[in-house]
């Protein structure tokens, strides 16, 4: 009976290093099946490595990372995406020598599950890409790519996405529409963990949040049940 | 008349210099990675053709054919045990590592089969010429350009129209987004050597089958690969037939000039277009 109840993913005492800068300091977090989980903090707080270290580029302790049951914090990768782990990087990321379309298609080469997500599904989820689906990935919008990127990512039809800071750099209403696709994203099966900057769209998002500081989950829980306050101290430290 | 027939006759040995860059050009495009030991590996793909169609008995087309797998296992090991371990932010240690597997190569090669020149054996096919006009051509240039061409032609189509060619170029683009993706940098790379590899055994073939071949010729390949893949712009696999081209046309003018100018003049040819395109006749964007 414990392990229906079991996490779908969860790190376990996770640390990083970049050479000799230590960026995570043992950080738990649980991602529940069907439950989107928001990561928050400042710039440096370890947001993104921690997204790294979870998709397999940054590799651990076999322990510290796992997925449906199975430790996979040493595995590289493209085993943790084939196994449906997928990851919406930082910065986007296309592949600037494929076109829109082939962008969304190499998302497969590791995982075809045949569920939800086909180009079709894709297309109608973000509509502007079948218009763009010739065009170098790199001649689009900065919106646009942020959905090839999500596209992308959906294609393996993950059982996990992973997204780092997909608003960045956004205009308000372009996030808003990008946003819009979430619930679709969860009704096809995925459970989201959401790195965001934008503390209100992590509130609006998320079932749980945990916020970041220094390499340490200083502050987490149901949106509700955190006080503005609770936030900024976790957000900046208690300065007082 | 006799200048149209130089010029043709220097597009069709272009197209055997094509055959050598090709495998260069293929590797440089996907991994940034210059094989000091290419021309060295022709040679011993040479080698390779002439042993087997020694103890076979079977004609050179059929043991090329037979060395091509064979070829691409070598290829597919070495990229995948050695030279991935040298890939990196630093140009150096590929360079150094091919540098000395082409010393290695060339001593390892006179060891086995000594320094006398050798040759593929050649039947009538390979001697015959057709009649176009009044321009008498070469069946083994035409086959040896036909080749290159065709080479190219499955280069482009794997490139552009397979899942493999997709995820080459996605790795050229970035290799961690990449294994995002569930593709293994490490693997695409020893297949895109394997696949080199292949080419430089059909490179083999033609350089056995129209001249003489020794272990030391290697390096000299490499040169004018190198020449028609830099002309040609890196990573473009026209740009590098082209490339070839102007190499042989080049060659073959001032050859009929002065049989002395021969050499020298593909050299010339190739500072020339540096001259005026310094990186090349077709450069990618994003290199």
């Amino acid at each position: 009976m414990a392990h229906l109840h079991a996490p779908l993913l969860k790190t376990a005492g996770l640390i990083a290093h970049y050479g000799d800068f230590q960026a995570l300091f043992g950080v738990d977090i649980e991602l529940n099946a069907a439950e989107t989980v928001a990561i928050i903090g400042a710039n440096g707080a370890g947001k993104t490595t921690l997204m790294r270290s979870i998709a397999g580029i940054l590799r651990n302790q076999s322990a510290a990372v796992s997925f449906d049951g199975q430790h996979i914090g040493a595995q590289p990768a493209d085993e943790i995406m084939a196994q449906g782990v997928a990851m919406v990087p930082e910065g986007r990321k296309l592949f600037p020598s494929l076109s829109v379309e082939e962008n969304l298609l190499i998302g497969t080469y590791g995982r075809k599950s045949g569920g939800h997500w086909t180009l079709d599904t894709v297309y109608d989820l973000f509509p502007i890409l079948r218009e763009r689906r010739n065009n170098p990935g790199t001649a689009l919008s900065g919106g646009q790519q942020q959905m090839v990127a999500i596209g992308r990512a959906l294609m393996s039809n993950p059982r996990v996405l992973l997204c780092d800071e997909i608003s960045l750099g956004l205009a308000p209403v372009i996030i808003k529409d990008i946003y819009k696709a979430v619930p679709a994203i969860k009704a096809a099966g995925a459970s989201l963990i959401v790195v965001e900057q934008d503390i209100s769209q992590a509130m609006a998002v998320a079932d749980r949040v945990y916020c970041m500081m220094e390499g340490r989950v200083t502050l987490s829980g149901a949106p509700d049940t955190l006080s503005r306050e609770d936030i900024h101290d976790a957000y900046f430290g208690a300065s007082h | 008349m006799i200048w149209v027939d130089t010029i043709i006759q220097g597009i069709l040995l272009g197209g055997l210099y094509a055959l050598f860059a090709s495998g260069l050009s293929l590797v440089f495009g996907i991994m940034r990675l210059v094989n000091l030991a290419h021309g060295d590996l022709i040679v011993m793909g040479a080698y390779l053709i002439l042993l087997l169609v020694t103890i076979l008995g079977v004609s050179p087309f059929l043991a090329a054919l037979i060395a091509m797998p064979v070829m691409f296992c070598l290829g597919w090991a070495l990229q995948k045990f050695l030279l991935n371990l040298t890939l990196g932010d630093d140009i150096l240690p590929p360079l150094l590592v091919t540098f000395g597997l082409s010393i290695a190569l060339q001593n390892a090669l006179l060891e086995t089969f000594s320094a006398d020149s050798q040759r593929l054996p050649t039947n009538a096919l390979t001697t015959a010429s057709v009649q176009v006009g009044p321009i008498s051509l070469g069946v083994m240039p035409l086959l040896t350009f036909g080749s290159a061409v065709l080479v190219i032609v499955a280069l482009n189509q794997l490139f552009y129209r397979t899942e493999l060619g997709r995820a080459f170029r996605a790795t050229s683009d970035d290799p961690t987004t990449a294994s995002l993706m569930g593709i293994k940098p490490a693997n695409i790379f020893a297949t895109a050597t394997g696949i080199a590899f292949v080419i430089v055994t059909i490179a083999a073939l033609y350089l056995g089958l129209r001249a003489n071949f020794d272990p030391s010729i290697g390096p000299a390949r490499l040169v004018y690969a190198f020449q028609a893949v830099i002309i040609g712009g890196l990573g473009s696999l026209w740009g590098t037939l082209l490339g070839g081209i102007i190499i042989g046309v080049a060659q073959t003018l001032g050859a009929a000039i002065n049989p002395e100018w021969q050499i020298l003049a593909g050299h010339v040819a190739f500072l020339l277009v540096l001259l005026v395109r310094p990186r090349g006749l077709f450069p990618r964007a994003n290199d």
